[in-house]
């Protein structure tokens, strides 16, 4: 009897699963083709160490705690497993394996069950007594009864398993007993108590059958999900660190960016299953820390509930009705939201899971600018100036080498000069970025390096205009750019600025370009290791200094330690450093083309900076891109701390070789 | 009904030189870009087109290559788009100008009724600001300057309500159809093209009409019908200015020098 009820709900649940999986994951075909099958041996070691080693997860401080309940579900699996095949054939268990590979599994499974337990009761305390910020903000609190059911279910389960193993032991003590120490504790308090034995262990079975098919049924449902999707997102995930945007081609008919959920790829849609809603994007998010309406985690989970909403309509050949970019609501995006991404990086930099937030952002800016023409007013001024300008703010390109007029600077010639130098739209037109250049020329001529500029000739990289999605003008930059290149023979760049670095090295590549591009920070870090440029490490006159790190220099393009060595061999001491520093650093708020529009919603971005930075008390601090320089000396003035100078970290090498001459 | 819109591609005079021996504008490597006013006129017939389904026809007097200013209009949304564009039409001054345009005009209308053309209140390379006037006056339409907002186009009672911009003050004026409007910047924000229209554009058909088309006396147009010559153009020389104060040091006392000065020659309002 027992037997046939229970086959009879499990056929029933793993329908049900089936089902709700298909219907959900089937809906990720409606995506874009894109390709995630390369490199398998790559991608497999990738997943081993995030999905399995759960290296982003254990990050936090309760993050070993997940990793905790992570590997007992792989371990318990096998218990599960058992435990529903044995429900159907009674004949059927572990028991049929080798004694003793079979006790070492009851040993594993018993000694996992308990410490799943611990860790279930410390998520209780720290969803309801510790109450971090990501996980109580009103975004999930609607949805958090979820959580705690899902936690329920687990402790329910591991305590009707250690009542089911208790009350076996206690009537059947050969019952393995010896290889089950918790099951044998919870045995004597069994026998102690004097209860009904094979009432216990009756009851405890059919508790743990129902909430284990209960879970099964409702784990495709729920944010849980992730537990089907998490490990083959870590499998398909970017093997590249996605710093950049793919192309669009360009052609009559086609349509561009993403305006409506199916025109996003398949593995963008699938990161949307893959969401825990953990909230870590959020917490390191510099949007949402100052209030404006973007939140990563809301990008993500609004676009699942828009293909949820819409995925059957469109498996009919129907149009989407719940639209993706529109007014707030349930599935839709703002594009006040999307707007106020600074394409910083620090979302994809904390998801466990590797979801890529950013270029889905891109992506549906690239619909607003290119289909809708539909953007904040002040990018009207920047689009047009890019194009008939090639530059920013408008300023006529002849003059874009008025900067030199101080110096003796060559143009490029190849075979003549080795390095091209790029000087870039603010270091040449920006007055303050125009004293960096100067220092820069200054530090290369001191080091005997070989460099040139392409003056007149120069244009802008096109680094806003991608990150704002306008990939139209983008295209056309790009490819006059890189036919510039070309056509000079120019094989090694030396750029000022990390925007210029980031589109020349990785953006430019997806045109066939490979250049040897360095940002000046490297290359001076290099020239000093290697005894080009003498310095006595004693330079005082800038006090102490705080290093920031700029977004597309170190998260966005691995470069971390090359500026700070620079200014310890200045200064002779290391740097002082924020508390989000490094992989994990704060953006300046400039990034992503934020640089040329007005920052209207919830506090600025480099304020909140600048107090990070003003909590260490320097006297200076250092920075390595213009837009970083702007956004720190406002910032700075703005607080009333405009005595701290702000310096790129060539001027304090420059500073340094002063000292030493004088 | 017809709107009309006239457009010039002009030297981006940001960019400009003056060749200090011959006193002309170095117009070589220099790009050309769309008279900045222009781009209001063609949004304000775009918003004609939205609201009250009118044709929006751009056109233009140019040598050939200002065909990618008429193209710019089509990438925003105009329907049609003709270049007048022959040699006899070269050299000519803003009366020679207005004529041409005034005849292009009158030849579109055969074709259906023009109810209200559109200009830049000036363009950045003459700034005479008279080619809109002078081509009112050819056609005999009411002539409305300096538009910077139009409250009211009733098409069935056939009048227009604008507002226009004077020093220090605004004018509500109202006049019959035809009508020709001059605009300002304030007028409206230009929308920008989506991609899709551009690659529409960059195929679309751009009309070129010679003088074969509109047949006009070549004594009366181009450099033949210009009664203006333009003698001599040149850069003023700026007198050099005085260092006062001392802004690396003291940039609180440098500010206020400034603010006396500017207050002093009537430069700020207290």
């Amino acid at each position: 009897m027992q037997t046939a009820i229970f086959t009879t709900l499990l056929v029933a649940s793993l329908l049900f699963f089936g089902w709700s999986v298909y219907r959900r994951l089937s809906l990720v075909l409606l995506g874009q083709p894109e390709e995630r099958f390369d490199q398998p041996g790559l991608r497999l070691s990738e997943m081993f160490l995030y999905a399995f080693g759960q290296l982003r997860v254990i990050k936090k401080p309760f993050g070993l705690n997940h990793f905790v309940i992570f590997w007992s579900f792989v371990i318990l699996a096998i218990a599960n497993g058992e435990f529903m095949v044995n429900g159907v054939f009674p004949t059927l268990s572990l028991a049929l394996l080798p004694e003793g590979l079979h006790r070492a599994l009851l040993l594993a499974f018993d000694v996992v069950s308990l410490l799943t337990l611990f860790a279930i009761v410390l998520s209780f305390v720290r969803r309801i007594v510790v109450r971090p910020a990501q996980l109580d903000s009103l975004y999930v609190k609607g949805r958090s009864p979820e959580a705690f059911v899902i936690l329920s279910f687990i402790a329910l389960l591991m305590l009707a398993y250690f009542g089911m193993h208790g009350a076996i032991i206690a009537q059947r003590p050969e019952a393995a007993a010896s290889a089950m120490p918790v099951s044998t504790v919870v045995a004597a308090w069994l026998t102690n108590a004097g209860v009904d034995l094979s009432l216990v262990e009756s009851v405890s079975w059919w508790v743990h059958a129902f909430v284990l098919l209960a879970f099964i049924c409702f784990l495709p449902l729920s944010k849980h999900m992730h537990i089907l999707t998490a490990i083959p997102n870590c499998y398909f995930g970017a093997l590249t660190w996605p710093a950049t945007q793919p192309r669009e081609t360009f052609e009559k008919g086609a349509v561009y960016g993403v305006g409506s959920v199916e025109r996003f790829t398949w593995k963008d849609l699938f990161d949307s299953f893959s969401c825990t809603e953990c909230g870590r994007c959020q917490a390191a998010c510099p949007a949402s820390i100052t209030g404006k309406p973007l939140n990563p985690r809301q990008i993500v989970h609004a676009i699942k509930t828009n293909l949820l909403e819409n995925g059957p309509a469109l498996k009919d050949g129907r149009k989407a009705t719940l639209p993706l970019i529109g007014d707030e609501g349930e599935g839709t995006n703002t594009e006040d939201a999307i707007w106020s991404c600074t394409t910083c990086g620090a979302c994809m930099e904390a998801c466990p899971v590797l979801i890529e937030q950013m270029p889905k952002i891109v992506k549906m800016r690239r619909h607003l600018v290119e289909t809708e023409s539909k953007f904040p007013e002040e990018l009207l001024n920047l689009f047009e100036n890019m194009e008939q300008r090639s530059n920013p703010w408008g300023i006529a390109p002849g003059e874009r080498a008025k900067w030199v007029s101080t110096l003796p600077v060559k143009p490029f010639v190849a075979g003549e000069t080795e390095y091209l130098l790029y000087v870039g739209c603010a270091g040449s037109f920006d007055s303050r970025a125009k004293q960096v250049t100067v220092a820069l020329a200054t530090v290369l001529n001191a080091a005997g390096v070989s460099w040139g500029i392409l003056g007149k000739d120069e244009k802008c990289c096109g680094d806003s205009l991608r990150r704002l999605g306008n990939e139209f003008l983008f295209d056309k930059m790009a490819k006059e750019n890189v036919e510039i290149f070309r056509e000079r023979g120019v094989a090694k760049v030396i750029t000022l600025c990390p925007h210029c670095l980031t589109t020349l090295k990785n953006d430019y590549r997806q045109y066939g370009l490979e250049l040897e591009v360095v940002h000046q920070s490297e290359l001076i870090a290099d020239l000093i290791k290697k005894g080009r440029i003498k310095l006595d490490g004693g330079e005082k006159s800038l006090g102490k200094i705080a290093y920031h790190d700029p977004c597309y220099l170190g998260r966005h393009n691995d470069i971390f330690e090359a500026p700070r060595t620079v200014v310890q061999a200045v200064t002779g001491e290391a740097v002082m450093e924020a508390e989000r520093h490094g992989r994990n650093s704060f953006c300046c708020g400039a990034g992503g083309g934020r640089m040329w529009m007005e920052e209207f919603i919830g506090d600025r971005v480099n304020h909140t900076r600048v107090d990070e930075l003003l909590a260490e008390k320097p006297d200076t601090v250092c920075v390595a891109c213009p837009y970083c320089m702007t956004m720190m000396e406002d910032g700075l003035k703005d607080r009333g701390a405009g005595e701290v100078k702000v310096r790129d970290v060539v001027e304090v090498l420059a500073e340094g070789l002063l000292h030493k001459k004088g | 009904m017809l709107v009309v819109v006239c457009v010039k591609q002009v030297p981006d005079t940001t960019q400009v030189q003056i060749d200090p021996v011959t006193n002309t504008l170095i117009r070589e490597g220099v790009p050309f870009i769309v008279n900045p006013y222009d781009t209001h006129a063609v949004e304000q017939a775009l918003r004609f087109k939205d609201r009250y389904g009118c044709r929006v026809v751009a056109i233009s007097m140019g040598p050939p290559n200002a065909e990618a200013t008429l193209r710019k209009a089509l990438a925003q949304g105009a329907d049609r788009a003709v270049l007048l564009s022959d040699r006899v039409f070269g050299g000519a001054d803003t009366l020679a100008t207005s004529k041409v345009l005034a005849a292009a005009i009158e030849r579109l209308s055969k074709e259906d009724e023009v109810g209200v053309v559109i200009c830049g209140k000036q363009t950045i390379d003459g700034d005479t600001a008279q080619v809109g006037p002078g081509i009112a006056t050819r056609l005999n339409f009411a002539q409305l300057t300096l538009v910077d907002r139009v409250d009211e186009l009733d098409l069935s009672a056939r009048r227009i309500k604008v507002s226009r911009k004077l020093e220090g003050r605004h004018e509500h004026v109202e006049a019959p159809l035809p009508v020709l409007l001059t605009v300002v910047r304030e007028l409206n924000r230009p929308r920008y093209p989506t991609v899709a229209m551009r690659l529409e554009s960059a195929d679309a058909k751009v009309e070129v009409w010679d003088n074969g088309v509109l047949g006009l006396d070549v004594n009366t147009i181009g450099l033949k019908g210009s009664p203006t010559w333009v003698s001599r153009i040149f850069s003023p020389e700026r007198a050099k200015g005085e260092m006062l104060g001392d802004g690396a040091h003291d940039p609180e006392g440098a500010a206020q020098i400034l603010i006396d000065k500017m207050i002093e020659k009537d430069l700020l309002a207290l």
